[in-house]
């Protein structure tokens, strides 16, 4: 009987450091080539899932800062989503859309909703009504104001959701090995008493969310340059 | 009961699976039916219970007494930040590489992943509570740790909850992989798919999925119970 999640031997017991499940440096880097592919797998399920969701989230949120009626139907809704553990939703995933990366990333999409549409429609909240009466008055019909006034000014909120989009997807993505989809959580659950693999793959997983929440801040920083003249004074 | 429920295929199956014991695909043991999904269900709510409660019982008063005295805000505030940056897959891997498999090992690693959220929810809650009513509060005589329970506490008792409520959700998640650390909760026909069997798995996913919903609304109507009346009226009053 085979299973696809089987444990992988993925070490030769012969070295005493290795064979007594230690943290080994030599191992590591005679081995790190094995983590580059699961590395960029996991980029990959991370950064589609965002987008998709990033998409998704913004539009709806769009429509609703309109339609207020539509808030509450929609919070539910991807409420329950988020609610519902990705492991779960893989499995429940499982019969109709078959292993893959298209389950993982319905999953990681869906679990993203409800945070991106919640930091839009409070970004777009929190503009202040001077704002929008100084553009009214110069003349901006409702949808140049809000690309021109309204969205820009929300951006610090939307971006503050991305972060946090992020950094869950990278960790909920260890995960996407279960629907079939590859990434670092392979890697760890492969051996997971061994500390030499379980630190590199968990670190390399820390560390994408670092670098992805860091390249997050970088770009709102360059696309906000008032919130830097005000923080400066 | 198979026939009734067929048209709804593999889930059919599945949710067979919960109320039905079956053969093994494995062979030789007996598998599924009411009372093995109970007592999957049983340690999955006792292991989730045990690290909700330490970690309750460690960053409550802990970020009540930061926020009373109005330190330590960074610590309490990126807290969750760096929380969510450390993956629970990885989180538990470290600590089976480290300290080993067993219950308490697997209940510190749910600990470590629930107190986050408790953190900065309760120390932003105390933060939160006008300055005038606590100064209120000591015009009117009352002591520190008297404010802290009169005053401070019940205004932040929402925000509380809000972190709590965040934190039962995602370690109720999280117990679901708790096998890997030699626990046997409903994540056991996930990840040995081969003793349950296909349907096991999913029946266990199904269980999973409306044991962390049910979690989520609880504690959410908790979270409205808490709620002083005072600070409901100022709401309704803020959004009309």
């Amino acid at each position: 009987m085979t299973s696809v999640l089987a444990q992988l031997e993925i070490r030769e017991r012969t070295d005493s450091c290795v064979a007594d499940d230690g943290f080994c440096p030599d191992w590591i880097a005679d081995n790190l080539d094995r983590y580059v592919d699961p590395f960029f797998e996991h980029v990959y399920l991370t950064l589609v899932a965002v987008a998709i969701g990033f998409a998704i989230s913004f539009a709806l949120a769009l429509v609703a800062y309109r339609r207020r009626w539509l808030i509450n139907p929609v919070t539910q809704v991807t409420g329950i989503l988020y609610t519902i553990p990705s492991i779960a939703a893989f499995f429940l995933l499982l019969p109709l859309t078959g292993r893959g990366k298209t389950t993982a990333l319905i999953a990681l999409v869906s679990y993203v909703l409800l945070i991106i549409f919640r930091n839009v429609l409070t970004g777009l909240d929190n503009v202040p009504d001077e704002a929008k009466d100084a553009g009214r008055g110069m003349g901006l019909t409702d949808r140049q104001l809000l690309w021109r006034v309204e969205v820009p000014l929300a951006v610090p909120e939307i971006m503050a959701g991305l972060r946090i989009a992020v950094t869950t997807t990278v960790g909920l993505a260890t995960l996407a090995f279960f629907a079939g989809a590859g990434g670092l959580g392979g890697q760890i659950f492969a051996d997971i008493t061994f500390r030499s693999n379980v630190v590199v793959a968990g670190g390399l997983a820390v560390l994408l969310a670092a670098l992805l929440d860091g390249l997050i801040l970088l770009v709102q920083r360059g696309i906000t340059p008032w919130t830097r003249a005000v923080a400066a004074r | 009961m198979s026939t009734t429920l067929a048209f709804l295929g593999e889930f059919g199956n599945a949710i067979e699976f919960i109320f039905n014991e079956h053969e093994s695909p494995a062979g030789g043991a007996r598998v599924g039916g009411l009372s093995e999904t109970w007592e999957l269900m049983w340690e999955h709510l006792k292991l989730s219970g045990a690290a909700m409660g330490v970690a309750c019982a460690f960053s409550v008063p802990l970020a009540l007494w930061l926020g009373h005295i109005g330190k330590g805000g960074f610590l309490a505030i990126n807290a969750s930040n760096v929380g969510r940056a450390v993956p629970s897959l990885a989180l538990i891997a470290f600590f089976v590489a480290y300290l080993g498999v067993g219950f308490t090992n697997l209940v510190l690693a749910l600990v470590l992943l629930a107190i986050p959220p408790i953190l900065t929810n309760t120390y932003t809650g105390v933060r939160q509570v006008d300055r005038e009513t606590v100064d209120a509060a000591r015009g009117m005589g009352m002591t520190g740790a008297q404010i802290v329970r009169r005053v401070e506490l019940p205004m932040a008792l929402p925000l509380i909850f809000g972190g709590i409520r965040i934190s039962a959700v995602n370690v109720v998640a999280t117990a679901t992989i708790a096998p890997l650390a030699g626990v046997v909760t409903l994540g056991d026909p996930i990840i040995n798919v081969n003793t349950y069997g296909d349907e096991g798995r999913l029946a266990a996913a199904i269980v999973v999925a409306l044991l962390a919903v049910v979690t989520e609304v609880s504690l959410a109507a908790l979270q409205r119970g808490v709620t002083p009346r005072g600070l409901k009226l100022d709401r309704r009053e803020a959004t009309t």
